[in-house]
């Protein structure tokens, strides 16, 4: 499954639940579709429009869905200059807990399998397992 | 996806959240209780229990408006995570910012 994703932050919703809909049945459990898939592709997509795509419309992020047998990839890549990934700060320490931003990666590191990154770091790979 | 919002009778404000709050609908609930702390309320519950999922982007502006509350002499109380939002809750530490009850009953009470 493809998808080009307008960068728009009003259209991650309908984008996360085109792409939960349309995973066959019993590729996950209908929990973690419901709450750690459509979670964390949340927090890709809005990552990428965000920070990735500067909220242009006239750019898309770019989204990619591979099946296998019980394991789900969804890649997440926008057009932007990248970040470095290992360079966000614990936003569970004192100092941060109060912070209005700065969670995403960390919430999605929690919510999926497995996180890898591309080397220009304006990828995301997001691994899900059955069971 | 929409956000409610009901007085009670005792003037707290109560927001039902229905679908989701994340990164494309969070602007919409933080002007709506912006808007009801200018009007003059103070007490306010965000119930969740018809919500499905919350990104860090709804994360944060829970925080952002719990500051504004408090900064106003008032308080904000959440109510009616499923198991998987208390677990996301917990694991960012930020049951520890919020007072959180079972049901909007329940938090309306500890008002």
């Amino acid at each position: 499954m493809k998808l080009d994703v307008p960068s728009d932050l009003r259209v991650v919703g309908d984008a996360v639940e085109l792409v939960a809909s349309h995973l066959p049945p019993g590729t996950l459990s209908p929990r973690r579709i419901s709450f750690n898939l459509r979670t964390a592709l949340a927090e890709a997509l809005g990552n990428a429009i965000r920070y990735g795509t500067g909220e242009d419309p006239r750019r898309i992020v770019r989204v990619l869905v591979e099946l296998g047998r019980d394991v789900v990839r969804i890649y997440v890549v926008d057009d932007g200059a990248g970040f470095d990934p290992g360079g966000t700060p614990d936003p569970t320490s004192p100092e941060n807990l109060e912070r209005e931003f700065g969670r995403g990666l960390f919430v999605i590191r929690h919510l999926v399998d497995d996180v890898a990154f591309n080397e220009k770091g304006n990828g995301i790979c997001l691994t899900l397992r059955a069971g | 996806m929409r956000f409610t919002l009901k007085k009670d009778k005792s003037g707290v404000v109560v927001v039902g959240v229905e679908g989701q709050l994340i990164v494309g609908n969070r602007q919409e609930l933080k002007q709506k209780v912006l808007d009801a702390l200018e009007e003059g309320s103070r007490k306010f519950v965000i119930d969740f229990s018809k919500t499905g999922y919350i990104d860090s982007s709804g994360l944060g502006v829970l925080v952002s408006l719990s500051k504004k509350i408090r900064e106003q002499g008032g308080e904000l109380r959440l109510a009616g995570l499923n198991a998987d939002l208390q677990t996301l809750f917990e694991l960012t530490k930020l049951d520890t910012l919020f007072a959180i009850t079972r049901t909007a009953e329940e938090a309306l009470a500890a008002f």
